[in-house]
């Protein structure tokens, strides 16, 4: 509500600013703009007009865009391209040596761990995230108190500086920490958490407490976009709670998913800071990532793998992201 | 009949209230139990050393056999913070080194990803479609694969180990472009439209609609940068080697080993810029988080654009 105020408030303003001029410039631009209720009195003129119009837009769509593009290209598209040039490349001198980086990558035993890792990683956590962020939306939709703090509780993760996220966690975690504590006054013996298969769903935990609010937030916003209208009308012809969500729902949410899931993508590479932090340069063989990977051949400067491995990871997530698009209907 | 409506709908009614009465509780545990660890964090870095050494010792700094594990301190003290802000100078450059590469990051991309995003809401034009698939796969793209790119422009530059190894290529990162995009794609046709009869020109639109209206979204994009580079672990650990240039993120970790006594205390002086940030700021990231996560709004394809 407070938002439409303020549009109406801007289109008064400006009204207010450009004064009486500013309005009578606007007859002939209205039927310039293409009004459909209004037929072009010149037909051939106006098309050319367009024409020039549609070059103008984009040469200003460029200017606005020049500063990022600029910089993109500088620091990060064009280095790529050499970096794609050197994948083929031997390491110290300038011989060509075709696709042997890749084959070394390929054949590489940690590379293949720490993709499957990866993989598995997100493979587990993206829909166990989304399905419990959207739980948790639903939920906080239906309750009436104390939405803002349930929200504030669930964002705060977000704002908590990986390396004190990293203490707690080792406090918890750790083969003497809190939890085994609680297990071992329980009766129960202790487990070795981060140094065993177990560390992978430590981080999980970590991965998912970090983003559900972010995640949550996303979803209130998708289905707070349904008009209630629709589940009235529903309702009314005697469509239950269950039969409602699958249809009326979850269809109207396609957007949402592509963008929730896109951006809880984004935030997965992200959890290797927690569990660098947590586990160092060589964690647990299960939480062992491709970052922890690029991060160390960069230490040892093993730069040809890496070029080559950079190469086949930016076209897997390049195919993934098509697939994402595909799915999530064009965009941009 | 009639009753028998009533007492249909009386029950669905008790029902209801029940249901939702269970359901505050689930959401409010599940809200504490988020943010118990930052509750913890708070009590463990009022405690003493002695008393911390007791509780934390065996797993930081490995002394004794086990953890222990407290609530609240038994001897509440601000030793901890005292000794923090009076006695680590190392503390308080990294502290200044992260705010120097938060904030030029930031400044960078309100002159950079603002616009760009502005471009890619409102403008038609050629490579248009490519441009944004590429803006949108180098945002999911990991760090380590554009490491070695980065590396290579960086020491061309002769910028590895200097602040600006940071800071100017976190300036066009691309997240803020995809985040702001939606924002600016959502805002209503019929104001830009009207505007524009009115005879702005688009540098005007941009500043005097674009800008205004698209404010939660900046705002959101601000607080989400914050968040990010005050918590960046990977870029500084990359290209910074000079110790005295780093941000608190990468000092924070080794202190916790070398003095335990403050790494508490240390963490939520670390924390605290951003949580405060994050309370003063929360509307507007809702709102801008919300933004992004929205379907393009309806009344702008039919302004005729799109």
């Amino acid at each position: 509500m407070p938002q439409r105020c303020v549009r109406l408030q801007n289109v008064l303003l400006w009204r207010h600013r450009r004064g009486k001029e500013g309005r009578a410039q606007s007859r002939p631009q209205l039927r310039e703009a293409g009004n459909p209720d209004l037929p072009p009195r010149h037909p051939g003129r106006s098309g050319s007009r367009g024409l020039s119009r549609r070059a103008r837009e984009a040469g200003c769509g460029y200017l606005f865009l020049l500063p990022s593009l600029l910089g993109t290209g500088a620091f990060v598209l064009i280095p790529f391209l050499d970096v794609f040039r050197r994948s083929f490349l031997q390491a110290a001198g300038s011989g060509f040596v075709g696709l042997e980086n890749y084959r070394r990558v390929l054949a590489n035993e940690a590379f293949r761990q720490a993709a499957g890792n990866t993989a598995r990683f997100m493979l587990f956590c993206l829909p166990v995230l989304l399905a419990l962020s959207l739980c948790m939306a639903a939920l906080v939709r239906q309750s009436a108190h104390f939405q803002r703090w349930i929200k504030t509780g669930f964002l705060l993760p977000m704002a908590i500086p990986a390396a004190s996220v990293a203490v707690f966690f080792r406090m918890l975690f750790d083969e003497k920490g809190w939890l085994n504590l609680l297990l071992r006054k329980t009766g129960l013996s202790g487990q070795d958490w981060l140094t065993s298969g177990r560390a992978f769903w430590v981080l999980s935990a970590c991965y998912i407490w970090k983003n559900l609010g972010y995640d949550m937030i996303l979803w209130l916003a998708g289905l707070g976009a349904i008009p209630e209208e629709q589940y009235e009308a529903a309702k009314v012809q005697g469509a239950g709670a269950w039969a409602c969500f699958c249809y009326i729902t979850l269809p109207q949410l396609k957007e949402t998913l592509f963008v929730t899931a896109l951006l809880s993508f984004v935030n997965a590479f992200r959890v290797f800071r927690e569990a660098y932090l947590l586990a160092g340069d060589y964690p647990h063989e299960s939480i062992y990532m491709l970052q922890h990977l690029f991060n160390n051949w960069f230490v040892n400067l093993d730069i040809q793998k890496m070029t080559a491995a950079a190469v086949l990871l930016v076209i897997g997530t390049g195919a993934v992201l098509l697939i994402f698009r595909r799915k999530g209907g064009g965009d941009g | 009949m009639k009753d028998g409506m009533k007492d249909a709908g009386l029950e669905s009614y008790a029902r209801r209230t029940k249901g939702s009465r269970l359901v505050r509780i689930l959401l409010c545990t599940s809200a504490g139990i988020m943010v118990l660890p930052l509750l913890m964090l708070c009590a463990d870095s009022l405690m003493g050393s002695r008393e911390l050494a007791e509780t934390c010792g065996a797993v930081l700094a490995d002394q004794g056999e086990w953890a222990g594990f407290r609530f609240f301190p038994d001897y509440p003290t601000l030793r901890a913070y005292v000794r923090l802000l009076l006695d680590s100078p190392e503390y308080f450059t990294a502290f200044w080194n992260s705010m120097l590469h938060t904030m030029g990051v930031l400044a960078g991309q309100l002159l950079t990803a603002v616009p760009a995003a502005w471009a890619f809401a409102r403008f038609e034009f050629p490579g248009k479609k490519i441009l944004w698939f590429l803006y949108m796969l180098l945002m999911i793209l990991p760090f380590q694969v554009t490491m070695v790119s980065g590396y290579l422009v960086l020491s061309g530059m002769h910028l590895m180990d200097t602040h600006g190894a940071v800071i100017l290529p976190g300036i066009f990162s691309t997240l803020p472009v995809f985040i702001l995009q939606k924002t600016f794609a959502g805002l209503p046709g019929e104001v830009v439209e009207a505007a524009r009869l009115d005879g702005a020109g688009n540098v005007r639109i941009f500043l005097d609609i674009g800008i205004p209206m698209g404010m939660p979204g900046i705002f959101s994009i601000l607080i989400l940068g914050f968040l990010e580079y005050w918590n960046a672990i990977e870029q500084p650990m990359t290209y910074l080697k000079t110790e005295a240039q780093w941000p608190l993120s990468l000092y924070l970790p080794q202190m916790i080993t070398r003095e335990t006594a403050s790494a508490f205390a240390a963490s939520i002086v670390t924390l605290l810029p951003a949580v405060l940030l994050f309370f003063t700021g929360q509307e507007y990231l809702e709102a801008g988080i919300a933004a992004s996560g929205m379907e393009r709004s309806g009344d702008l394809k039919n302004s005729g654009r799109y």
